[in-house]
């Protein structure tokens, strides 16, 4: 969202006095802050470079502990996406190693992945994930930014369809890997082997903090600082749960736009048909003859 | 619909299909030359709308079908497959989900217009009725639809919906199983709310063919509520009526392509993108927004089986609408009070959809108490009692006369004849 149209929903808010509902439950769960996403808006599409970025961090980081099950490298060349052309997503799929077989003599085997092979999941199942992860489960990526929300309160959901916000799933994520605290507040207590985290339900959470300046190396001059990756890495998941995005927002203007139109030359078409003959509001429609009485074509 | 057809067609193969199995007469007598009342407004046209989104649901539906797998552990790939490997499959899906939202904002729509002019009155109390079934039919439809997916609120809201059945009184239990076809919700349910979600579309299609059949023997009310009386209160439905309901169905389409491509997932819940997990329970289980208010009725009562009964009744109850309305007068518009007690009916509607939505804890809980009774207080006591204590407001003596005024009618004579007419059981 631009800044314009956040200090417009911001005014809105505020003369609804819904700030109240807002700010009460910040007290108990801070709300992630509303980030500028290049995907936001009606406009809004895909920024490549940043999606390019955000694969970096997530393969040089995330993968390692969580698996995107529903993507395949073929996805990573697709328009609207990070599109890397065909080489660069052959040479990024044969860094993986993937599991095919069985072969002629029955056994199972390791091979570098190719572009049609599905990512490859980190860990062999859900109990090898757990025992690594102490005891959590570090869920699937691929729905993952659709699959978090949460409520900004009081009746924001009532603006929400104008403001076309729908960014609580990167927002929270953004805001998750930002939201690590060396030292909890007076008085709460973090488990061995969680981490205090301002954003998590509960604030003890399993995943060590994943992020740290100067851990991914950016050919592209971008910071490499925590509050970069952060960003790069939500908007690329943000594209791995959604990557019809670009393809949506085109169709929907051109869906929009001829039924904008057509219903524009229906307008027109039934005010001529109805031309002269008094409808409910018991006037004649626009651009009527004089009134006669109206002769029912039967 | 109604008698015999006079239509010959020009074109001599269908005149002499016609003679055989008179269908194009049939059409032309019902959506051709029909006579309408002349001053419907806008609000009659939601029943061509909703003709449009059943078609909208049973077209993309069967194109889902042929890529949707209905097995517990495919279920939710196979809507992500179709998200993203289908050409256009996202459209197909984001049509299909939101477009069950678009039914839903239709019918509630119909439904308010049909009470608030009285449409439901004799003698259109069997047509108000299908309405109903349909209406009935839609919700299980849109209900087992939503497991089909099998995300986290796809199966938490199974299981909340059919434990209901656990309530009736000794039989409850095995009344659940059975509907499971198992101990929990599991893949045989999966596999036969599939089945049956397949069906019933088909369902409210010949339910739709009785109402409309229904609708054509008396004809539409309209806003005045006074009966057609001669051929100068009717227009004929086409070119009328075609082109003023292609109208409003196309700035409906607008609006209904605004949700399916710029905000798609807006009134559907996150949690239903991550897969069923019967060990874990979401924080909140919220149905689909269209039952919320049926959902808030259902916590408001204490008791689950009171729950259950108030859940069931609230729908029940409207059945009886023709019987309960005492007055002889249809259109609010004439019934001053009556209009006043009707608007805060609607908002007490939305008030219970609120508080569907949120925690029953606090201060919801009282309100949804408050407004679960008032929904059934005016139901069964203030619709009743109105009949009786208030004064409508003058009828005019036709349909012509309410759109042209008096003058133009034919002089005040049959003004006050007709008024009196129309409502006997009360002073005139
Ligand atoms: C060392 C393994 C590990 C790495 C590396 C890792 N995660 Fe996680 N992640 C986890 C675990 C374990 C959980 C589950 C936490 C819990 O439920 O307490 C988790 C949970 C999450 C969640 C969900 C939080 C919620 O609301 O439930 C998000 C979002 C997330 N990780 C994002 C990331 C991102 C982005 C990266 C890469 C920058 C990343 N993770 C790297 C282990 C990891
Ligand atoms: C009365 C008309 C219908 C209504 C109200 C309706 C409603 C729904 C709803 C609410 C969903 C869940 C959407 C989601 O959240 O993903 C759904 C899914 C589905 N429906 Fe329907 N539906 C209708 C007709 C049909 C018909 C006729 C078919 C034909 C087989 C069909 C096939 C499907 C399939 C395959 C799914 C699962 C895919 C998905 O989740 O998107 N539906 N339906």
């Amino acid at each position: 969202m631009t800044s314009f149209a956040k200090s417009m929903l911001l005014a809105t808010t505020l003369t609804l006095g819904l700030a109240g509902a807002a700010a009460a439950q910040e007290a108990e769960n801070p709300l992630p802050p509303m980030e500028h996403w290049a995907f936001s808006g009606p406009f809004g599409t895909y920024d490549t470079a940043q999606l390019q970025r955000g694969y970096q961090v997530y393969r040089q980081v995330c993968s390692n502990c969580h698996a995107a099950k529903f993507l395949s490298f073929r996805n990573l060349a697709e328009a609207g996406g990070p599109q890397f052309s065909d080489s660069q997503v052959k040479a990024l799929a044969a860094t993986f190693k993937v599991q095919d077989g069985p072969d002629d003599s029955g056994n199972m085997y390791d091979r570098p992945g190719r572009p049609s092979d599905p990512f490859p999941s980190p860990f062999a199942n859900e109990q090898a994930a757990r025992a690594a992860n102490g005891g959590a489960y570090p869920p699937d990526m691929s729905t993952l930014a659709k699959a978090r929300s949460f409520e900004r309160g009081g009746l924001w959901f009532l603006l929400e369809p104008f403001s076309q916000y729908q960014n609580e799933g990167p927002d929270y994520i953004h805001a998750l890997l930002n939201g690590y605290k060396d030292d909890p507040p007076a008085g709460v207590k973090i488990p061995d082997g969680k981490y205090y985290n301002e954003y998590f339900p509960g604030h003890a959470i399993s995943m060590p903090p994943p992020l740290s300046d100067g851990l991914v190396d950016y050919s592209d001059g971008s910071p490499k600082t925590t509050a970069q990756y952060s960003k790069d890495v939500a908007a690329y998941l943000q594209w791995m749960a959604e990557p019809k995005l670009d393809q949506r927002k085109q169709t929907g203007f051109k869906a929009v736009i001829f039924l904008a139109v057509f219903a524009g030359l229906l307008f027109v078409l039934k005010h001529r048909i109805w031309a002269g003959v008094k409808d409910a509001s018991g006037t004649a429609s626009a651009g009527s003859m004089p009134l006669t009485d109206p002769k029912p074509r039967a | 619909m109604s008698g015999a057809s006079t239509y010959v067609p020009k074109n001599p193969v269908l005149r002499w299909f016609e003679s055989r199995l008179p269908v194009v007469g049939l059409v032309h007598s019902s959506f051709v030359v029909f006579p309408n009342p002349r001053n419907l407004n806008y609000f009659w046209t939601f029943g061509g709308i909703l003709a449009f989104m059943l078609v909208c649901q049973i077209v993309t539906g069967v194109v889902l079908a042929m890529h949707y797998t209905p097995e517990a552990t495919l279920a939710f790939a196979s809507v992500e497959h179709i998200m993203r490997d289908v050409n256009y499959g996202w459209m197909l899906r984001y049509i299909h989900a939101n477009g069950a939202s678009m039914f839903f904002i239709a019918v509630y729509v119909h439904i308010a217009r049909g009470m608030y002019y009285g449409s439901y009155k004799a003698p259109r109390e069997v047509l108000w009725i299908l309405g109903l079934i349909i209406f009935l039919l839609m919700m299980a439809t849109a209900f087992m639809g939503y497991v089909l997916p099998w995300g986290q609120m796809s199966f938490w809201g199974a299981k909340v919906i059919t434990s209901l059945f656990s309530a009736i009184p000794v039989v409850g239990d095995a009344i659940t199983v059975w509907l499971w076809g198992g101990y929990s919700v599991g893949n045989a349910t999966l596999n036969r709310f599939f089945s049956l979600h397949y069906l019933m579309p088909f369902m409210i299609a010949g339910v739709v063919v009785l109402h409309i059949w229904a609708l054509h023997v008396p004809g539409s009310n309209n806003p005045v509520g006074v009966e057609v009386k001669s051929k100068k209160d009717t227009l004929p439905f086409h070119p009328y009526f075609t082109v003023k309901d292609g109208l409003a169905l196309s700035v409906f389409m607008v609006f209904f392509a605004y949700f399916v491509f710029f905000i798609p997932n807006y009134l559907g819940h996150s949690d239903n993108y991550i897969e069923a997990n019967p060990l874990v329970t979401p924080a909140h289980i919220v149905p689909e927004w269209y039952f919320l208010p049926y959902y808030a009725m259902l916590r408001a009562v204490p008791s689950k089986l009171g729950g259950v009964c108030a859940l069931f009744g609230s729908i029940l109850i409207l059945a009886f609408m023709p019987w309960l309305d005492t007055s002889r007068i249809r259109s609010s518009n004439f019934r001053p009070i009556y209009r006043a007690f009707l608007f805060v009916f609607f908002a007490d509607v939305f008030v219970l959809g609120y508080c569907g939505s949120q925690e029953p804890q606090g201060a919801i809980v009282l309100v949804s108490q408050v407004a679960t009774a008032w929904y059934f207080i005016h139901l069964l006591l203030i619709t009743p009692a109105m009949g009786f204590f208030e004064t409508p407001r003058q009828l005019p003596a036709s349909i012509t006369e309410a759109v042209l005024g008096p003058r133009m009618a034919g002089g005040s004579g049959a003004f006050a004849a007709a008024r009196t007419a129309a409502s006997p059981s009360v002073d005139g």
